[in-house]
């Protein structure tokens, strides 16, 4: 049998550092694992024993790039165990503050980080010698999205004006007001952005994924509504672990999320885009359209495509709330803990994040799980990297890295750095 | 957002929920207690487009976080980045993939790198989840804040030569 083991290091763009196993066998993918993310185990642990208002800073630091998402979702949680549901201006703030953290995050991705594996670029830095206006416009875009993070969340990362209830200091119409011209700009730019990215040549690849994602009544889901998919799950997320549950595989730290009833899902942009399509603006409809797309998309590679599409869409709803944007009377409503148990499921950037505390009288957390986007994805990033190089075997490994990183990155995927020396290793046999 | 013309900047970056990623952290808390006019101190996770956007019109940045070459732990590296191109080791370990190394690297490329960009970095051993840092990296944090107050002396002749 002719055996061979090639390493490599690869994912030099996504979060962080890990590793991608994959074993062929007469010219069959046999095996492959993805080592790439650590549970926010640490976290859970240290929460216990915390106050439930010390949640939302402490679970910020899990991931740099969605500090927004983790103070959402804690926040919630805390709101739902101490029966305060959150509405009018304060709500608005808080979508408002998430606007900012997908276009500041959207842009980074698509400019950054996934841009240059579809022109041909080893990283951003080489596509920047021949692209600069373009790599110019996302430095410009993310800075927005950061601008709004900074005048909502008090500060672009680690927001520290977020609180249970609401916020410390709610900021001026004229302040939001503000943003208007910059926030004008980026929707143009985010337009423009679909229309460069519609450019690009997208792999030929799709499966039969089955699509998660939040679904509201009224509006394109950020901080609320249903647990709905593709396939037919409609929950309220209170009930999100009957229906889901980590799995510990031997070959990671990480934990695999499956769906107890059909087994890997799909979280993030494409599954937003599936699932709520008629929500979005009509202009980020007619941007979606005029770059191919329908209200389906079902390849992952086209991902950066719908996260364009989203970003116009945040735009626009930045610019709606701060053009109706009323200072409200008391910007936080206080809470009185109890025993209880609290959910909360917001849409990260790159798919929804779970979390449930138990608190005791005081409002001490007793117990707390939290699921991000990425171990959501991780079963279907391993099935579609097993399909995807099945398909390229011809392909020399220096090729097949390239390209397995580019699959990766569909997800947007955030990569603890823990693991330290991301390699992707093929062995064939 | 935009650091007013003329302006030093000294920024820390890390992630104090990340052992000894949070040593540059460590380090700008202690400066921050010195006398440092003219200095504009913040501190950063590392995400490299909050950087490129943070030192836009700075007059010299001094930025100091934890690396991994393979050295000692607690090693310090002191690197003119105007002047040479970061190893590749220095983007070992960011929040962000787009981080440090990256964000100056992209910032030569577009012609925006500060006139002086002095980067302390100083070996870590432990990224993991945690609090605390690494003994040894602990132990290096008073000879990098002596030697980033010596740099601070030294630019001050820089600073006023822009000003004018």
């Amino acid at each position: 049998m002719n055996a061979k083991t090639i390493k490599v290091d690869v994912l030099a763009r996504v979060e962080g550092e890990g590793g991608l196993f994959v074993r062929v066998r007469d010219q069959r993918v046999t095996e492959v694992k993805l080592n790439i993310f650590e549970p926010p185990r640490f976290f859970e642990a240290f929460l216990r024993g915390r106050k439930f208002n010390e949640a939302p800073d402490i679970t910020a630091r899990i991931c740099g790039i969605c500090p927004v998402a983790y103070q959402m979702s804690a926040c919630h949680a805390a709101e739902e165990a101490f029966g305060v549901h959150i509405e009018g201006p304060i709500r608005d703030l808080r979508r408002l503050l998430y606007c900012g953290e997908w276009i500041e995050s959207h842009a980074l991705h698509i400019y950054m980080l996934h841009a240059p594996d579809f022109l041909g670029y080893e990283d951003v830095i080489q596509m920047a010698k021949d692209h600069p206006e373009a790599v110019q416009r996302g430095l410009r875009l993310k800075k927005i999205g950061n601008l709004i993070m900074t005048v909502v969340g008090g500060r672009e990362i680690h927001p520290i004006n977020v609180r249970v209830g609401g916020f410390y200091k709610a900021p001026s119409k004229e302040q939001l007001k503000g943003l208007t011209e910059d926030l004008k700009w980026a929707r143009d730019a985010a337009v423009e952005t679909c229309r460069w990215v519609s450019t690009f040549t997208f792999p030929d690849f799709q499966r039969d994924y089955e699509f998660v994602a939040l679904r509201h009544p009224d509006e394109y889901p950020l901080n609320e509504g249903r647990l709905i998919s593709s396939k037919g799950l409609d929950i309220p997320i209170q009930e999100y672990e009957q229906h889901f549950a980590e799995e510990h595989h031997e070959h990671s730290n990480a934990l695999h999320s499956a769906l107890l009833e059909r087994g890997s899902y799909f979280v993030g942009p494409l599954a937003r885009y599936n699932l709520n399509f008629e929500k979005l603006t009509p202009l980020a409809q007619k941007a979606a359209r005029t770059a191919g797309l329908t209200a389906t998309c079902r390849n992952p590679f086209q991902g950066i495509l719908v996260r364009a599409v989203e970003t116009v869409y945040a735009c626009e709803e930045a610019l709606r709330i701060i053009a109706h944007y009323e200072v409200p009377d008391r910007p936080y409503v206080e809470v009185t803990p109890r025993v209880s148990i609290g959910h909360g499921c917001t849409e990260a950037p790159r798919g929804i994040l779970y979390h449930r505390y138990r608190y005791d009288e005081r409002g001490l957390i007793t117990n707390a799980k939290i699921v991000p986007p990425t171990s959501q994805n991780l079963k279907t990033m391993e099935e579609d990297l097993s399909e995807f190089v099945s398909a390229r075997l011809h392909l020399p490994n220096d090729r097949l890295q390239w390209q397995c990183e580019q699959a990766i990155r569909n997800y947007d995927p955030c990569i603890s750095c823990a693991t330290h020396f991301l390699r992707l290793r093929v062995e064939r046999e | 957002m935009t650091a007013p013309l003329s302006s030093a900047l000294l920024i820390g970056v890390g992630n104090p929920f990340r052992g000894d990623d949070g040593v540059g952290s460590v380090v700008i808390r202690r400066l921050r207690g010195q006398n440092l006019p003219g200095f504009t101190i913040m501190e950063e996770t590392g995400d490299g487009a909050e950087l490129l956007e943070a030192w836009r019109g700075a007059s010299a940045v001094i930025l100091v976080d934890a690396v991994q070459s393979g050295v000692a732990p607690g090693t310090i590296h002191r690197l003119d980045a105007t002047a040479e191109k970061l190893p590749k080791w220095f983007s070992h370990c960011s929040t962000h993939a787009f981080g440090v190394a990256e964000a100056i690297e992209l910032a030569r490329t577009l012609g925006e790198l500060p006139p002086s960009l002095i980067v302390y970095g100083i070996e870590g051993l432990d990224f993991s989840a945690g609090t605390s840092l690494s003994p040894e990296v602990a132990a290096s944090v008073p000879g990098v804040v002596s030697s980033i107050l010596a740099e601070i002396r030294g630019l001050a002749g820089v600073k006023t030569a822009h000003i004018a």
